[in-house]
């Protein structure tokens, strides 16, 4: 459709390269602290890209990501870590057969913690899209209230408020990052396919997408459970990257930062997700001084713990309220308009 | 056998009575005419046929099988399209996006093959680009096919939603006062363009319009609606000259 | 099951009950009349708590003066929060009002751990309440007793104000047609504000109960019980004042019945609110919107 199209795949190649090339000496150069906060970003995209999918793509405005980064965390968890291990940490309830003998790769893992999220989310689907709008919102935050408080009380699966411990750190800048360009690639290409218009089609105008034929019900279904499935892959990576999993890391916060990213980003945009994504995550780095005991010679500030919060609170209401369209609108990085932008002509 | 056959549609809403014992047959290749006063159910008929309304009585059947409380999506892939009266384009998709949706509930892709662009895909997808060209070109709009839909002038964004149902590949369009807003020359380039669409594509034809010059000159029957119950129908020549009609539509056309 | 024992669950149960109906008040009255679900609502009930506890405490003021302002200054706090939030949204589609709901609530929930701090505060109850009445050879704390009877007296106010005054009737228009109300020359944007103002006074009443019978507060003790009358206001048919207490009713003896009667399963009470929504949801899908449907 577009005369450009091979310029730009070459262009996209080469960007995937530099990248790596530039992770790699990040990865070999950089502090311990550097690759952490990248290896944050990685995740953050993840789980941003694929709640934009759900939220702004198609409109639906779930606020349940957090369950399913916290079903992601726990399959996958639970499926790395020793049978000896298990024994170890699950002191109140022994953990319950067959999770208690089984190990299993890393990579099988984190696939697992997407097919199970997904399956939740192909589960709750069916109730939740018999609603809309914000009641949908509010049956979202229930389930994800619900799931943290199964999470909670099923202790010889969960070994309950004590969580995982020991959970081995396999979740390094190549697996992090590998899967954020999986994710961005495979979510972006279903956005441009016309799975990804009718999505947007529900999402403008659903009694329109009726009338030209589209099963509403289904490509929510469909963009509620492949945004499951990352979230699900990205819980994975991040429980593989923090060890310790507990059900307080799965509130609604959880939420509440994603949807700072994506409606900052621009409800809809990938590129905007992604952009916020590495802004939040760099931000809150960058911001943590504000809560930090402050030594001012003449007078001292003790650790204000929550400022952040408030400082992303403020800024999320001020964007609804000066700046709606976010960073991006709904639009999105695109190599012509780069290229035009840089005074390379191409076929247009 | 009728294409499309409609017996005692009758549509309520609390205590108000929409559509009464509303009958219609439409045989292949018709353009009928749904007339009458604002308010009088001609849409909430539509409503009805295209799936958005549960009929509180009677059957719908098209191509012999009924459709009647079926969903609109259904319905659609079954072979009924239809423009809305206030239009309703997508927004923030182009032009020829809005058109190429109209294929998607046709494809045979998976939701994988599509994502991973599979040779099965490619090939749609073309044909998808393709196709909606040639609509737009049918309705007059491939020089604008890469704008956006909002930013077309009322009259094009009118043609583009027919184009757009005709991408479902229906026999049976439904357009609801497609002439709405439009001044006397586009009017009769439309009443052309429906001619030829039918033509085209084979097309039943069942419209709701105002525009009295436009009805009577494109339609071959018209039924007449006032408070939901029909008051009249026949040919145009027979409805001009039929008192109650006079009396109930075209009455209230010169009070106002 | 002896009676005796289900006739102090359940007064239990009415007493719980009460307050997420005094809390669902005013989830009902803002939706009813914006369509907004007032995400931070709970979190205004929290600030209420605080409002108290510091007039007792830094102000050594009695009891009911102390609660009085609270329900005053909460009030205050409703209004700046519509003038300063959702007033600039109003016309803004519904998703982003809902937005900033969130975070108005994550703003108001942090501040408060910005300002008084995240350990929670002992909430000192009036000894009025902390009383022991026998009634029928059942021993029941003043708080349980006084607590519906509190929730009722503040019902009525409300209803009062809402059939039987100018603003209430405007309220009334507003809610079943905010452009005409407008043209009639009311002042809708006040008439909003009055609402958020006795939506949040009823959730500081609520919120003061809540923490005399816990008797702690802490800056997120707003979210649950939240959420749980927001669920309240759902299962009386949201909009519907009378309909959001029984609701809560509903809801406080459900989940006090669970716990009484199947005790192995207490953990899981806080997911009782969302089963019944759930429940709702299957049985009216639209819940208690209605759809828009195309013409
Ligand atoms: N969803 C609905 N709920 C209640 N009343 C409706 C609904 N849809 C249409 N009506 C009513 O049905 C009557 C017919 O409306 P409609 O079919 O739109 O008329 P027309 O298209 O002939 O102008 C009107 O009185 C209208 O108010
Ligand atoms: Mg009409």
């Amino acid at each position: 459709m577009d005369p450009n199209h091979l310029r730009n795949q070459i262009l996209s190649i080469a960007g995937t390269v530099v990248l790596l090339a530039l992770l790699y000496v990040a990865n070999t150069q950089g502090s311990d602290y550097t690759i952490r906060i990248l290896n944050n970003i990685a995740i953050f995209i993840i789980l941003a890209v694929s709640y934009n999918l759900i939220n702004g793509v198609t409109g639906q405005f779930s606020l349940a990501p957090n369950a399913f980064v916290a079903i992601g965390s726990y399959t996958s968890a639970l499926l790395t870590l020793t049978p000896m291990e298990k024994e170890i940490s699950f002191i109140i309830e022994p953990c319950i057969w067959p999770l208690s003998v089984i190990t299993l790769p890393f990579i099988v893992s984190l696939v697992a913690a997407g097919v199970v999220a997904a399956l939740l989310a192909l589960l709750m689907g069916f109730p939740v899209f018999r609603t809309r709008g914000d009641y949908l919102a509010i049956v979202t935050l229930g389930f994800g209230e619900v799931v943290r408080v199964i999470a909670n009380n099923t202790q010889s699966i969960t070994n309950g408020p004590l969580g995982l411990k020991g959970i081995a750190d396999f979740t390094n800048i190549w697996w992090a990052w590998g899967f954020a360009i999986i994710t961005v690639f495979l979510i972006g290409r279903m956005i441009r396919s016309s799975y990804g218009m009718a999505m947007k089609a529900v999402k403008f105008d659903q009694a329109a997408a009726e009338a030209v034929g589209i099963n509403t019900y289904w490509h929510k279904m469909l963009a509620f459970t492949t945004s499951a499935f990352f979230q699900g892959v990205g819980g994975g990576l991040l429980a593989h990257l923090i060890t310790t999993i507990s059900p307080v890391l799965f509130t609604f916060f959880l939420t509440f930062n994603l949807l700072i990213i994506i409606v900052a980003g621009g409800l809809g945009s990938t590129t905007g997700a992604i952009i916020a994504a590495i802004l939040f995550t760099w931000g809150g780095e960058a911001l943590r001084f504000v809560e930090e005991p402050m030594d001012l010679g003449f007078i001292d500030i003790p650790g204000i713990p929550g400022m952040r919060m408030v400082i992303f609170s403020v800024i999320l209401v001020l964007i609804m309220i000066f700046a709606r369209q976010g960073l991006m609108g709904t639009r999105e990085f695109n190599w012509n308009w780069v290229c035009r932008k840089l005074g390379i002509g191409g076929r247009s | 056998m009728a294409l499309l056959t409609v017996e005692h549609l009758t549509m309520k809403f609390g205590g108000l009575v929409a559509v009464n014992d509303f009958d219609l047959a439409l045989e292949k290749n018709e353009i009928v005419g749904l007339i009458g006063p604002n308010g009088a159910g001609k849409t909430t008929v539509f409503n009805m046929i295209a799936g958005y309304y549960t009929p509180t009585e009677g059957a719908i059947r098209f191509q012999g099988s009924s459709i009647a409380g079926q969903k609109a999506n259904r319905i659609t892939k079954a072979g009924i399209a239809r423009t809305f009266q206030n239009i309703r384009l997508f927004s923030e998709l182009s032009v020829i996006e809005n058109v190429m949706i109209g294929y998607h509930c046709r494809i045979r892709s998976t939701f994988l093959g599509a994502t991973l662009r599979f040779p099965l895909y490619r090939r749609e997808e073309k044909m998808m680009v393709e196709g909606a060209m040639n609509l737009l070109r049918e309705v007059g709009l491939e020089d604008v096919a890469r704008e956006m839909s909002t930013s077309l002038p009322y009259g094009k964004q009118r043609r583009l939603e027919i184009a757009r149902a005709l991408a479902t590949g229906p026999q049976l369009l439904l357009l609801d006062e497609p002439a709405a807003g439009m001044n006397a020359n586009e009017t009769q380039d439309l009443l052309q363009l429906i001619l030829k669409l039918r033509k085209d594509y084979n097309l039943t034809v069942f419209l709701i319009e105002h525009d009295m010059k436009f009805v009577m000159e494109i339609c071959e029957r018209l039924k007449v609606l006032d408070y939901g119950t029909t008051i009249a129908e026949g040919t145009p020549h027979e409805i001009q000259n039929n008192p109650r009609v006079i009396e109930a539509y075209l009455g209230e056309v010169q009070r106002a | 099951m002896e009676l005796t024992f289900f006739l102090q669950q359940m007064i239990n149960g009415v007493a719980l009950g009460s307050l997420y109906g005094l809390i669902a008040i005013g989830y009902t009255m803002v939706y009813g009349i914006i369509r907004l679900i007032n995400f931070a609502h709970g979190d205004v009930m929290m600030m209420g708590c605080y409002f108290a506890y510091f007039g007792i405490l830094m102000f050594s003021l009695p009891w009911w003066a102390s609660f009085a302002v609270a329900l005053l200054l909460t009030a205050a706090l409703g209004v700046l929060m519509d003038k300063g939030a959702y007033l600039p949204v109003r016309n803004a589609p519904r998703i982003s009002a809902l937005i900033t709901a969130i975070g108005v609530s994550f703003l108001l929930e942090n501040l408060g751990l910005v300002v008084f701090g995240g350990r929670p505060k002992g909430f000192e109850t009036p000894d009025m309440f902390n009383e022991v009445y026998e009634v029928a050879g059942l021993m029941f704390p003043a708080l349980v007793l006084w607590t519906p009877l509190l929730t009722l007296a503040i019902l009525g106010i409300i209803l009062l104000i809402i059939y039987r005054t100018k603003t209430g009737r405007a309220m009334r228009c507003i809610s079943h047609d905010m452009e005409t109300t407008k043209l009639m020359g009311v002042d809708v944007n006040r008439i909003i504000s009055i609402t958020f103002a006795v939506g949040s006074a009823a959730a500081a009443a609520g919120g003061i109960m809540w923490a005399m019978r816990y008797p702690e507060i802490n800056p997120l003790m707003g979210i649950i019980p939240g959420f749980k009358a927001f669920v309240a206001a759902v299962l009386g048919g949201i909009g519907n004042i009378t309909g959001a207490m029984l609701g809560g009713l509903l809801l406080g003896i459900a989940e006090i019945l669970l716990v009484a009667l199947m005790p192995e399963l207490a953990g899981y009470r806080d997911a009782v609110a969302f089963g019944l929504l759930i429940l709702i949801l299957l049985f009216r899908p639209t819940g208690l919107m209605g759809t828009k449907l195309p013409d």
